[in-house]
């Protein structure tokens, strides 16, 4: 890093739109569509102080026609340009879904390679606050699901900044998913975590790079955005009972980093995989795949376990919300369960 | 098609017992959301409190619901929108059932699962949605099932002049009218959706306008008032229920509170819903209903009385009912 750089503690909804602010600083091509990003500075605040920089010509609030601009946006950077596009809720995509998963994700593929989007497309994610079955999910395992989408989930402000930049930069389109209750907004609870020191100056986080966020012999986690505070909660209450966990941060579903996953669950012989989307057809599941075709050089203590939504939807009332989504108090428990199993 | 006083002072209770439901929950949905009791650090904390999540209140937009809801009857179907206290009201839902639902509660209309933007009554034929420009097609599904089914039941879709530009509505009235449904589809234009003026997200200045490029009237109603609703509704709803297919009305209405609430409102004028609120339309009415010899001050205030008892009580089922238990939410994925 250099001298001349600084660092401060910044919200990751800060972080974010710094990202954004210096991409488009950086590069003309740049430009911002979607519901409620010009005055009001996105629903989550991922795109605040940016009208009043670069005016309504690169900062565009859009009508609510999600085909519409998230079809601009493929359109737009088959021209060169690089559009970012908000859909401030991720439950909000089953509107525009065909633009992405049959255009965006395939155009490249079916072009032979001689055509690029470089798109970014962010959107929040997640529950915990009580906003119901079409204002909480995660998804993240949908998009991951559809080959040629590059998927991002930061868990904090200094990766959601370097990961942000390093979206735009892509030549690929880029799902940024940042969860809701890890933006560090003034009216909703958050995790402390999330709120970290971010550099001032422009920097990348390169996609495929998992991060072990804490170090432990006993067992690992392996967890992404919210989840992850969440997990680093759990791990402290653990280890005060003796039981060491690995926290390990994805940071980035497409491209998927195996190999920290594996070496870290070589290290510890165990494996909980910590999720908040839906359990079956899904990242969980996926992860718990990679572990299940090393096994013929991978010696677990004990079979792998997932926490994850139990395959409903998100409840509204806080019970029973509490309840499918796993929380902090869940993690552990899950850990201690894992710790008593054995394999013979 | 006047309305008769019966229809009047019906329209004018039920105005009241809105406004009234949306003025509690405001109070209501602050309580424990505020500092010192939530996370330090924060002013607002959305997910506190008896009624937590977001909130779509619909005060100054009651003339749009009664208007309609007035040639209703319990067979016809009401989609409503992510604001969808004043129609449901106005369908008549059951306001106990439905305030519980709201308090997240286990005698709640979806026993706590649904929450305020997914109220279902299958009763009265109510049913709404948080994702914008949902209701349309689902309306027009309820109105084929009326004439496949040989009924003279109508459909009516509510929802905001921002949904007006989702692909959903076009294709909805693109069916409607192909198919010469009994739906009618109404447009709330409260000028804003969220942050976004209607000039800056609509290319013409009338969504009635847009109905001629599906072959189907369209009625603009330019003002926030029930009887010019209700005239407008009339025509349509007759018009459905003789066969003869869909119509899009747009109502110029007026938003007093935020989008949500919590809203910072730093889009709008500071003054913007004060002036607003000048013209209520409650009170255009009460003075209709004066000229005509139907209310006085003594009728006015029993009435008004009764309404509250009937609002506050519901309030107080809500609160006091219990929660549901925490594994209740596996319950309910599928049909029994
Ligand atoms: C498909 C979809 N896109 C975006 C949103 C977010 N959103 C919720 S309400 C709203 C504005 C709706 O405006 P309008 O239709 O005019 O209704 P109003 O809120 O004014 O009643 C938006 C953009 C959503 N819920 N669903
Ligand atoms: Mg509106």
């Amino acid at each position: 890093m250099s001298t001349a750089s600084k660092v401060r503690k910044l919200s990751m909804a800060e972080a974010i739109s710094e990202g954004i602010g210096q991409e488009m600083a950086r590069d003309e091509r740049v430009f911002v569509m979607g519901e409620d990003i010009g005055k009001y500075g996105g629903i989550f605040s991922a795109t605040t102080g940016l009208l009043d920089k670069f005016g309504p010509d690169r900062i565009m609030d859009t009508p609510i026609s999600e085909t519409g601009f998230m079809g601009a946006a493929i359109g737009a950077a088959a021209e060169g340009l690089r559009p970012i596009s908000e859909l401030m809720f991720v439950d909000f995509f089953g509107v525009c879904f065909d633009q992405i998963y049959n255009h965006l994700a395939k155009n490249t593929y079916m072009s032979g390679g001689a055509c690029k989007f470089p798109v970014v497309i962010t959107t929040g994610i997640g529950g915990g606050y009580n906003d119901a079955a079409q204002h909480s999910q995660c998804l993240y395992g949908l998009f991951a699901h559809v080959p040629g989408l590059k998927v991002v989930v930061p868990s904090n402000a200094y990766d959601a900044k370097g990961l942000m930049i390093q979206a735009i930069r892509d030549d690929n389109p880029v799902v940024f998913m940042y969860h809701k209750g890890i933006m560090g907004l003034s009216w909703m609870s958050y995790f402390e975590g999330s709120t970290n020191e971010v550099p001032t100056e422009s920097y990348t986080i390169p996609f495929g790079q998992a991060k072990v966020v804490r170090e432990g012999s006993d067992v690992t986690i392996v967890t992404l955005s919210q989840m992850v505070q969440k997990s680093l909660l759990a791990a402290d209450k653990l280890a005060a009972e003796g039981i060491e966990a690995e926290v390990v941060d994805l940071r980035t579903l497409v491209p998927l980093d195996k190999e920290t996953v594996l070496r870290s669950v070589a290290k510890t012989g165990r494996l909980l995989v910590a999720d908040e989307d839906y359990l079956s057809f899904g990242v969980s599941g996926e992860i718990s795949a990679i572990i299940a075709e090393q096994l013929n050089h991978l010696k677990l203590k004990a079979p792998v376990r997932r926490l994850a939504v139990p395959d409903v939807p998100i409840p509204f009332s806080r019970p029973l919300e509490q309840f499918a989504i796993p929380q902090v108090d869940g993690i552990a428990a899950a850990v201690r369960d894992l710790m008593k199993l054995t394999i013979d | 098609m006047d309305p008769t006083s019966e229809q009047l002072l019906w329209m004018y209770e039920k105005m009241i017992e809105i406004r009234e439901y949306e003025e509690t929950m405001a109070k209501v949905y602050l309580e424990g959301k505020l500092p010192p009791k939530i996370q330090k650090g924060l002013a607002f904390d959305i997910g506190a409190g008896p009624v937590p999540g977001e909130m779509h209140l619909a005060a100054g937009q009651e003339p749009v619901a009664v208007g309609v809801c007035a040639h209703l009857r319990r067979e016809d179907t009401v989609v409503g929108a992510h604001r969808p206290h004043h129609f449901a009201i106005a369908k008549d839902v059951d306001l106990f059932a439905m305030t519980s639902e709201m308090f997240g509660k286990a005698n709640g209309l979806g026993k706590g699962k649904g929450g305020h933007m997914h109220l279902f009554d299958p009763a009265v034929k109510f049913s709404c949605s948080g994702i914008v420009g949902a209701g349309a097609p689902q309306a027009c599904g309820a109105a084929l099932a009326a004439k496949k089914l040989g009924k003279d039941w109508v459909a009516v879709s509510f929802f905001g002049e921002g949904a007006a530009n989702q692909g959903s509505f076009h294709e909805a009235l693109n069916l409607a009218s192909l198919w010469k449904l009994p739906a009618i589809f109404v447009c709330e234009d409260n000028k804003y959706g969220i942050s976004v003026e209607k000039s800056a997200s609509t290319a013409i200045a009338s969504n009635a306008d847009r109905a001629a490029g599906y072959g189907m009237p369209g009625v603009l109603v330019d003002r926030n008032d029930a009887v010019a609703v209700f005239e407008a509704a009339g025509e349509a709803v007759a018009r459905a229920r003789r066969g003869e297919g869909p119509t899009l009305i747009e109502v110029k209405t007026d938003r007093y509170l935020g989008h949500f609430q919590g809203d910072p409102e730093t889009y709008r004028p500071k003054n913007e819903a004060q002036h607003l609120r000048e013209h209520d339309p409650i009170v255009v009415l009460g003075a209709q209903l004066r000229a005509r010899g139907e209310l006085d001050d003594g009728r006015d205030a029993a009435l008004r009385a009764a309404i509250s008892e009937r609002v506050q009580a519901a309030y107080e089922h809500g609160r006091n009912s219990p929660y549901p238990a925490p594994e209740d939410a596996l319950l309910h994925v599928f049909a029994a």
